[in-house]
């Protein structure tokens, strides 16, 4: 099994380069080598990769299956292109169950939040929500992620798979009086339901007087056997109270949120609940052409987006600045960790850019780590890199010396030491018609 | 999965279709569908020699790269230009239009080693 065992046989945080590729095949039994999968593990050990509670639904729908920051997860059902396809036409939906959810409560918990985070949290009413950075005390990037105000003392963060143990290592190092923080990841699933015709399904689900949470909102709902009874009026209680509401009705808290660039909402509820809203929602959206989708699709509707990836465009070695991600950096705050460097950084000028680019003619895909070059001198490396589902050609995001190049000006990309032609572009690299 | 009984077979999924000191190779129908989405295929250049199992040719889908070795040493006759525009018929027809390239192999006794179709499915689990 050449792609999924190659993935199954990779533990490192870092693309497999060719000094690994011996072992991989020899794993595989065969010699038609993956040279750069696109998908980084995550922090993995030699541990065994977890399961979310969707697992025997994905293998059921015939999922290739890969390991994916500590987890066993679906990378496709049927073909990366037709699920991302079906995300900008019609409805996706995903497991995103392996996701982390911290929880943090108490009357300091927002000011306490507010140190440790880039974006500023005292602008977030009761039930909204926000993209913020977790960083080290370089400014380097641990984690980006979403922080909601639940309730006036309660917050959720929900954070990446691969960072769940290190942000709440982290967090809890540095934690304020009076402020209790949670690891509740275990105990609860998520869905990303995506796409043009999320709000059909949303109506599908809920009732045609029933609304959607407004754009980074969130609230509480509740899916049951006979027409849902909705639950709009209820406020966000938290996930601490999302277990059945009854014997025969699902909570779920749910937010207008996502990370493919396409309207739709991300769905967390009590582990136990997953097979039940899965198969529901499929079934819901079945006339609306929905699609179960994996990995592979997240990762390309994300890069069209230009959203970066932890793990890729995104880690320790870089700063939101030189990520491109300044919007999400509140530097009016009076402390945060990582503010005095990044207020340096803003001064002197970040050293790199993460910077989006087309590939221009005929030739390969761009993959992670792959050089670039302006004028034959080496300016970068690529971080995230595809043939586009929705463009027909190679995109990419790489860091690469400042000043970087105009948008529209050319550069190229050495792909197994043959230069091929790109142009520089803008953010997002597609844009919807 | 199409495992044709008139070819032989690589354990890296590439078929072999062999007539005398000349062979036609692509990957097989199991390879594609594992790979799936093949966006760009990287040719030998024709009149190339290699060494085999050196890497040959390069079948990329949109998660990865993968290489493509030479069952044998020897000397690219033919490659099918065809995948240029269409990489995606490596898909579609891998034993027929989706061939990548024909080698004029410099030692015969390098191709004994490969398996029948009945070896190949067995390798497969079927």
């Amino acid at each position: 099994m050449i792609a999924s065992s190659k993935f199954a046989s990779a533990k490192s945080d870092h693309a497999q380069t060719r000094d690994d590729r011996a072992s991989r095949s020899s794993t595989a039994g065969g010699t038609i080598d993956t040279v750069s999968p696109t998908f980084r593990l995550g922090a993995v050990s030699d541990e065994a990769e977890k399961k979310t509670p969707l697992y025997d639904e994905h293998v059921r729908l015939g999922a290739k299956v890969i390991p994916f920051g500590g987890w066993l997860m679906p990378v496709q059902y049927t073909s990366i292109r037709e699920e991302h396809l079906a995300v900008r036409s019609a409805v996706g939906v995903f497991d995103i169950s392996h996701m982390g959810e911290l929880v943090a409560t108490g009357a300091q918990a927002g000011e306490w939040l507010n140190t440790m985070l880039t974006n500023n949290i005292a602008k977030l009413d009761v039930g909204t929500g926000q993209y913020t950075f977790l960083l080290n005390d370089d400014a380097g990037i641990i984690d980006d992620l979403i922080v909601y105000r639940l309730e006036e003392q309660k917050y959720l963060l929900v954070v990446n798979a691969s960072r769940i143990e290190e942000d709440f290592a982290w967090l809890q190092s540095h934690l304020a009086r009076d402020v209790q923080l949670e690891n509740e990841s275990d105990r609860y699933a998520g869905l990303a339901i995506q796409g043009p015709r999320v709000g059909e399904l949303f109506q599908a689900l809920f009732g045609d007087s029933v609304e959607m949470p407004a754009r980074n909102h969130i609230a509480r709902f509740s899916l049951g056997d006979d027409k849902m009874g909705a639950r709009k009026d209820v406020p966000p209680e938290g996930l601490a109270t999302a277990s059945p509401v009854s014997g025969s009705s699902v909570a779920l808290l749910i937010a207008r949120t996502g990370y493919t660039g396409e309207d739709g909402i991300e769905v967390f509820f009590a582990a136990e609940d997953a097979t039940r809203v899965w198969q529901e929602i499929l079934a819901k959206g079945d006339s609306l052409g929905i699609h179960p989708c994996g990995l592979g699709a997240r990762d390309t509707l994300r890069l069209e987006m230009c959203y970066p990836l932890n793990g890729s465009d995104l880690s320790p070695a870089h700063n939101p600045l030189e990520a491109g991600l300044g919007f999400f950096v509140d530097l009016t705050k009076s402390k945060f960790t990582g503010r005095d460097k990044l207020i340096r950084v803003k001064e002197d000028g970040a050293a790199h850019r993460l910077t989006p680019f087309k590939m221009v003619g005929k030739g390969p895909p761009p993959r992670p780590h792959y050089r670039v070059f302006r004028d034959g001198n080496d300016i970068g490396e690529v971080t995230s890199g595809t043939l586009s589902p929705s463009l027909g050609y190679g995109v990419g995001m790489a860091y690469l010396a400042t000043p970087v190049p105009k948008a529209g000006e050319e550069i190229e990309i050495e792909v197994r030491g043959q230069k091929f032609p790109a142009v520089i572009e803008k953010k997002p690299l597609y844009k919807k018609s | 999965m199409n495992v044709p009984e008139d070819l032989l077979y690589t354990e890296s999924h590439e078929w072999i279709r062999r007539d005398g000191d000349t062979i036609r190779v692509g990957i097989t129908d199991h390879a594609q569908a594992e790979l799936t989405d093949v966006v760009y295929v990287e040719l030998p250049k024709v009149g190339a020699s290699h060494d085999v199992k050196s890497t040959i040719a390069v079948v990329e889908s949109v998660k990865a790269a993968s290489d493509i070795y030479a069952p044998a040493k020897g000397t690219v006759l033919e490659v099918n230009k065809s995948l240029e525009s269409d990489p995606a018929l490596i898909n579609t027809d891998p034993y027929g239009e989706g061939w990548i390239y024909v080698l004029k192999v410099d030692d015969a006794s390098q191709l004994e080693g490969l398996k029948d179709a009945a070896a190949y499915s067995a390798s497969l689990g079927q």
